[in-house]
């Protein structure tokens, strides 16, 4: 072997060294753009605010828009669901397989009340009556269904995950309860996403 | 090459010399498909050929599939619709890649069963049981990419819960699956990417495939016996073998024929059998089908990945001792993928130092008890996520793990396997009587 005959330090272990660090850098240059293309693209990105009327939605039904291509339910809830809710919370808080809030709005450790689950009412409204969170299972991403499963709130049918009226996981596979997203009133009947 | 020892490519005529020093492939070509191939080799091994002809059939009907649709989430619905109705044969066409699949699948699970029996897997045949499974990896990606394709309900709702699996990763998960689909869900950008990766792997399977293919013809094919060809001389190799063309050639076409009577009563007359309504509805986000299924040929690991809950007390354990980074969701997607693993891991998990489970009396039906399994595990996959499915579900999961982590690696210790052949030609005249008079009876 000559490599035994160098000495340490050359010329040519220099060379050797400097060569073989500017391949692995350029290699790396190289393929970091194909893989970053494969993130978000900025029309993508773009679409991130949007905002919604809801001065259709009735107590007792629940509006669904898509938002940031996904579905986004809100709920107006009629005042025997706003008593059941608060119910459901007496019974469950301190025993929820999520304890956290899981409200962008609020701290990131708000525990998982009713009061911290609903959005601030407009007005002239019983508190608790409109709840605003992302339509998406916490477990694998499908779409639940409203007004379903064991709790009265939602079903998701993939893998039966049941959340109560408060959209907090209860019982099934799913890990988090359903998230609330950025969300606020510009005014008593629109509300604004993002 | 430590090859079974055979007649060897001669160049004749000055044009085969000119070519041959230049570039063998004549040769090659011939020791390919003159390699000498256990002559008691039964019926459970022509899923090979019949997996070749599958990944052409895909390739091909694909490439002309691929002339007339469109990868756009406005468009492709409507192009799958258009293949249907106005391409030339187009219907025909889609029907033959759409059931060509599913053949594929069941190839290549009586492929791997095949050698989990035989025990095809052991020393010295690791390396093509690993490439094997890696082209099984790549199918089951390739297969749920191109099932995405269409655009209907179940392509959209079994990519949102596929790749939800990536987001179950602790810390890096969502970074991740937003990276996958190119936004925040599946949309467009995942259509685009999905389209250009289900054109490229089939071509990297087929790369594997020539891998696979030159592993097992280094080590020589395992046959029914476990016993190896013996490789002292020529003459000694030619009384265990037959060369594979136009032995095995003939008997496989054969075989690949009489699959094919069925494949086309089912491409003609039930081309829908196995799919889902749901998919020939578009793709809506807002809304999930009542009950996501995916194709048949994923069930068996779908039915695992949904089998532990949160209320299994292995889950609860996971979490508690990693503190809640392992969670019942990233659980399942372990417990998925590490399906897979525990059959990769086969040949170190296995300690029987007899391969062919015709002679392991206790073997045999732990592995009958595994394909019981695997069907159970199938039909439950396409059962609601209620009761009593998912005990059933847990407990088959428990013995497809328990199979493979437990019952291997004790059964080859405490197992008194039968007596084996000596040679593979006393195990075939013990058959099929002596092929010659003048035969030397093996020693």
């Amino acid at each position: 072997m000559s490599h035994a005959e160098d000495h340490e330090g050359t010329r040519r272990d220099f060379l050797y060294y400097v060569a073989g660090g500017a391949g692995v850098v350029a290699t790396g240059a190289a393929v970091w753009p194909l893989i970053n293309q494969m993130n978000p693209s900025a029309d993508v990105q773009a679409l991130s605010s949007i905002r919604t009327d809801v001065s259709g939605v009735e107590p007792g039904t629940q509006l669904t828009v898509k938002w940031l291509g996904k579905p986004v339910f809100i709920r107006h809830r009629t005042g025997a669901e706003i008593a059941d809710a608060q119910q459901q919370d007496e019974e469950a808080v301190g025993n929820l397989p999520d304890p956290l809030a899981r409200n962008f709005n609020l701290n990131p450790d708000a525990p998982a009340t009713d009061a911290n689950r609903v959005m601030p009412s407009p007005e002239g409204e019983a508190a608790g009556a409109w709840i605003v969170q992302m339509g998406v299972c916490t477990h694998l991403g499908c779409v639940p269904l409203g007004d379903a499963g064991d709790f009265g709130g939602w079903f998701c049918p993939c893998h039966g995950s049941h959340y109560d009226l408060a959209g907090r996981i209860r019982k099934g596979p799913a890990p988090e309860n359903l998230p609330v997203p950025p969300v606020e009133w510009v005014d008593a009947t629109t509300i604004k996403l993002g | 090459m430590s090859g079974i020892p055979h007649d060897h490519y001669e160049p004749k005529s000055n044009g085969e010399k000119w070519l041959n020093s230049r570039l063998p492939i004549v040769g090659l070509l011939y020791d390919t498909l003159m390699i000498p191939t256990p002559k008691n080799l039964n019926w459970w091994w022509i899923w090979g050929i019949v997996l070749a002809f599958c990944l052409a059939l895909q390739i091909v009907t694909g490439i002309v599939l691929v002339m007339h649709y469109t990868p756009h989430v406005d468009l492709a619905f409507a192009s799958i619709e258009h293949i249907m109705r106005n391409v030339n044969g187009g219907y025909m066409l889609r029907y033959i890649h759409m059931n060509g699949a599913s053949l594929f699948f069941v190839a290549v699970y009586i492929h791997i069963f095949r050698g989990l029996f035989y025990g095809s897997y052991k020393a010295p045949r690791e390396i093509t049981w690993i490439i094997g499974m890696l082209i099984y990896l790549m199918m089951m990606g390739t297969a749920f990419m191109g099932y995405v394709l269409p655009w209907g309900q179940m392509s959209f709702w079994g990519a949102t819960v596929i790749t939800g699996l990536f987001g179950a990763i602790p810390f890096v998960g969502e970074a991740i699956q937003t990276w996958l689909l190119g936004g925040p869900a599946v949309d467009n950008a995942t259509l685009n990417r999905f389209f250009s990766l289900h054109y490229l792997l089939p071509f990297v399977i087929a790369a594997l495939v020539i891998v696979h293919i030159w592993a097992f013809h280094t080590t020589g094919n395992n046959n029914p016996t476990g016993v190896e060809v013996r490789r002292g001389s020529k003459a000694e190799a030619e009384k265990d073998t037959l060369p594979f063309w136009p032995y095995f050639v003939i008997k496989d076409l054969f075989a690949l024929a009489v699959i094919l009577v069925v494949f086309w009563a089912i491409v003609g007359y039930m081309p829908n059998y196995l799919g889902h309504p749901d998919n020939y509805i578009e793709a809506n986000p807002l809304v999930t089908p009542a009950h996501i299924v995916p194709e048949w040929y994923f069930l068996p690991f779908y039915a695992i990945l949904r089998a532990f809950t949160g209320e299994v007390w292995v889950v609860q354990f996971a979490s508690f001792i990693t503190g809640g980074i392992v969670d019942a969701k990233f659980f399942g997607v372990i417990a998925m993928f590490g399906a897979i693993l525990a059959m990769a891991l086969a040949p170190w998990l296995d300690t029987s130092s007899v391969r062919s489970g015709k002679y392991r009396p206790m073997f045999k039906w732990w592995f009958y008890l595994l394909i019981i399994d695997f069907f159970a595990l199938m039909w439950l996959g396409a059962m609601p996520a209620e009761e009593p499915y998912a005990t059933f579900s847990l407990i088959a999961s428990a013995y497809w793990f328990a199979y493979f982590f437990v019952i291997l690696p004790i059964l080859g210790v405490i197992e008194k396997p039968l007596a084996q052949p000596e040679t593979i030609e006393e195990d075939f005249n013990a058959h099929y009587g002596k092929a010659d008079a003048d035969a030397t009876p093996a020693e």
